[in-house]
């Protein structure tokens, strides 16, 4: 899988999203991120093809049972849909 | 940033069509217009890729029949209105969700995990139960519940917009 990794000041945990470009909360999330300056790798999941995208959404699946978007994995927690509160809690913002 | 967005015309000009048709039909589209014409533009682009409007929340399978419940509007839009304020993308909304008194956020997914894995599924028709006095079949929309009694279901719900390959045998 292809991930784009996107610097920021703020990299004291590892998060990783797993997102759709078409998306709103997607987006939101993304945009959380970047306006608090952390550092991240995501997917948009929609734009892989073939092996990649089952490769991508059976890692989905495997962090979040119901295959839902946007999940983010903050180190060993996984948050699931645009949860601004749980994302500031884990991100410490 | 987000002020700024430009959309191209094909995306401002359907958010005219659906705005209105959503009013007609009393539904309402998100009043955060740049959040609404994200979404469209993102129905615009599954358009492009795989012939139809699938959601954009939602991992399309690329087969039709496997993402009938997930074209938009989607069969899940009205029951998440009614508990949420919201359809499951945010692009349709409630009276309440409007006014504040629904909680804004995203909301968990009402689609069932079998659909989410292996993509929709039909169940059977209830043709048992039809009482056989009635000379038409009903047909039922699956996305508004609009119910038509002719011999085969409209080209499009005059209520809704739906497909026609989105209605069941209701009767």
């Amino acid at each position: 899988m292809k991930f784009t990794h996107v610097p920021g000041r703020n990299a004291k945990h590892h998060v990783t999203l797993y997102a759709l470009s078409t998306c709103g909360w997607c987006r939101k999330t993304k945009e959380l991120l970047d306006a608090n300056q952390v550092q991240y790798e995501y997917i948009d999941v929609d734009q892989c093809q073939g092996d990649e995208r089952s490769e991508a959404s059976n890692k989905v699946r495997e962090l979040n049972p119901r295959g839902s978007f946007p999940t983010v994995q903050v180190d060993a927690e996984v948050v699931t849909g645009f949860d601004e509160d749980r994302m500031r809690e884990l991100l410490e913002l | 940033m987000s002020a700024e967005e430009r959309f191209s015309d094909e995306v401002l000009e359907t958010y005219e069509r659906l705005k209105k048709e959503a009013e007609d039909g009393g539904y309402h589209l998100n009043p955060d217009k740049n959040f609404t014409l994200r979404l469209l533009q993102g129905l615009i682009e599954n358009e492009k890729r795989y012939g139809y409007w699938c959601c954009p929340c939602r991992l399309a399978f690329g087969e039709k029949e496997k993402d009938l419940d997930v074209i938009c509007p989607c069969y899940y839009r009205d029951s998440d209105l009614e508990e949420f304020g919201a359809c499951y993308c945010a692009l349709y909304v409630s009276d309440d969700w409007i006014s504040g008194k629904k909680k804004h956020g995203s909301i968990a997914e009402r689609r069932p995990a079998k659909f989410m894995r292996d993509g929709y599924s039909e169940s059977a028709p209830p043709s048992s139960t039809s009482p056989s006095s009635h000379p038409l079949p009903v047909w039922r929309c699956k996305v508004c519940g609009y119910l038509c009694a002719r011999p085969e279901p409209p080209g499009k719900c005059p209520v809704c917009k739906a497909g026609k390959d989105r209605f069941e045998r209701f009767m």
